[in-house]
């Protein structure tokens, strides 16, 4: 039998640089993830990259939303509710991989970041 | 009755369906990668499994934050794949196997496991790499497939020993399904990664190798973490790893290794394979 409510045990807070995408941050967020689900959508990409701006509005995005998106600032759109796994469809209209997310969030160059990882083989 | 020939594990990294498409899989990057798979496709080709019940994560393609069912199984003819927003492929339908599913859900249910239920499903990497990787001389290939979806997108995720129990469940729902066909059970995702935040790049692999040994000779082992220690040990992605918990729940006989491999780094992650024999 497992240990009663485990969960509690650690808490998102104790583990550090990740942001856990729990109910909280779901509510947050939903508007920019609801634009960002949208991307799965050739028509909506094309749109978006028009009229970036107009486009976040149509979603009701905040100001600081908004402006994180524009900026395309992962972190800041993490703390304001986004969820990676869709603003990776964000990310990926202006061509940035996983590893390009990845050096902007460390403060890392590309190569430093890549460096990075295989180091830990 | 059906019978669980083995469980199949590997890691969907979406940049492994360039690979494929490009043509890559000799590159200095992808070699050690690919030949890691080589003995599992001789124990595929040698076994000729009839049906795949693949245990993946949506990742924002079939489900949205809207509707996002905690595990969800397929019940359609077949499942369509579609942009994913980033340039992957597009392909043909992967075959299905909507009696069997049917099967599978109305035991599942039987068994306390309260699934939602698809009759459409659209995969994306985290069903279509693995496919691709065991199958890679036909796209799609014609072995039947169930796909089960577990949430690793919105927290509280499932517990690993829930997860762990669902496989369990699955396995049970095959050995009642009265066919002599033979069926193999695929968890994708992992190995230790996390995308977003300060950490990201983070990998840990004496914690992959854990897995790899605990997935072999002690599941339950796995299934007493909790998703936040999952995380906090494997990246915040990283906590894909139970859905090869599940996939090993499925096996309930005596059971070996075929074959592991692991490589640091694929893209930002651990990519590995694991194939589980079940006797």
């Amino acid at each position: 039998m497992i240990a009663a409510s485990p969960v509690q045990q650690i808490t998102p807070q104790l583990i550090p640089g990740t942001y856990i995408f729990d109910g909280r941050m779901a509510m947050k967020g939903y508007n920019l993830n609801r634009m960002c689900y949208s991307f799965n959508s050739a028509d909506n990409r094309k749109k978006f990259k028009a009229f970036p701006e107009a486009y976040c509005h149509s979603y009701h995005l905040t100001r600081e939303q908004v402006h994180a998106v524009t900026d395309l600032d992962v972190l800041r759109m993490l703390q304001l509710g986004g969820n990676i796994y869709y603003l990776a469809k964000l990310t990926g209209i202006y061509g940035m991989t996983v590893q390009d997310l990845g050096a902007q969030q460390t403060g890392l160059s590309l190569d430093e970041f890549r460096a990075m990882l295989a180091s830990q083989a | 009755m059906a019978r669980i020939i083995g469980a199949l594990a590997s890691s969907h990294i979406p940049s492994i369906g360039n690979a494929i498409s490009n043509g890559k899989q000799e590159d200095a990057y992808w070699k050690p990668f690919f030949d890691g798979y080589k003995p599992v496709l001789q124990w595929l080709d040698k076994e000729k499994p009839d049906v795949a019940i693949v245990l993946y994560n949506d990742h924002g393609l079939n489900f949205f934050l809207n509707n996002l069912p905690t595990f969800a199984v397929g019940a359609a003819a077949e499942y369509i794949t579609k942009d994913e927003g980033w340039g992957l492929p597009v392909f043909p339908p992967y075959k299905g196997y909507p009696e069997m599913s049917w099967h599978l859900i109305e035991s599942l249910i039987e068994q306390e496991f309260d699934i939602a239920m698809c009759q459409e499903m659209a995969m994306d990497h985290a069903f279509i790499n693995p496919m691709r990787l065991f199958w890679p001389t036909e796209n799609p290939p014609a072995i039947k497939t169930i796909p089960v979806a577990i949430n690793t997108v919105q927290f509280p995720l499932p517990r690993p020993a829930r997860c762990y129990a669902l496989g369990k469940a699955i396995g049970n729902a095959v050995a009642s399904w009265p066919t002599d066909e033979k069926v193999v059970v695929i968890g994708t995702g992992g190995m230790s990664h996390q995308l977003d935040g300060e950490r990201a790049g983070f990998i840990n692999k004496k914690f992959d190798e854990m897995c790899m040994q605990a997935l072999l000779n002690d599941p339950e082992k796995l299934a007493k973490f909790s998703s936040l220690e999952l995380v906090r040990e494997a990246g915040a992605q990283g906590a894909e790893i139970i859905m090869w918990l599940a996939a090993r729940g499925a096996l309930h006989g005596r059971v070996s290794q075929i074959h592991s491999s692991y490589h640091i780094p694929i893209s930002n992650t651990a990519a590995g394979v694991l194939a589980l024999a079940n006797h």
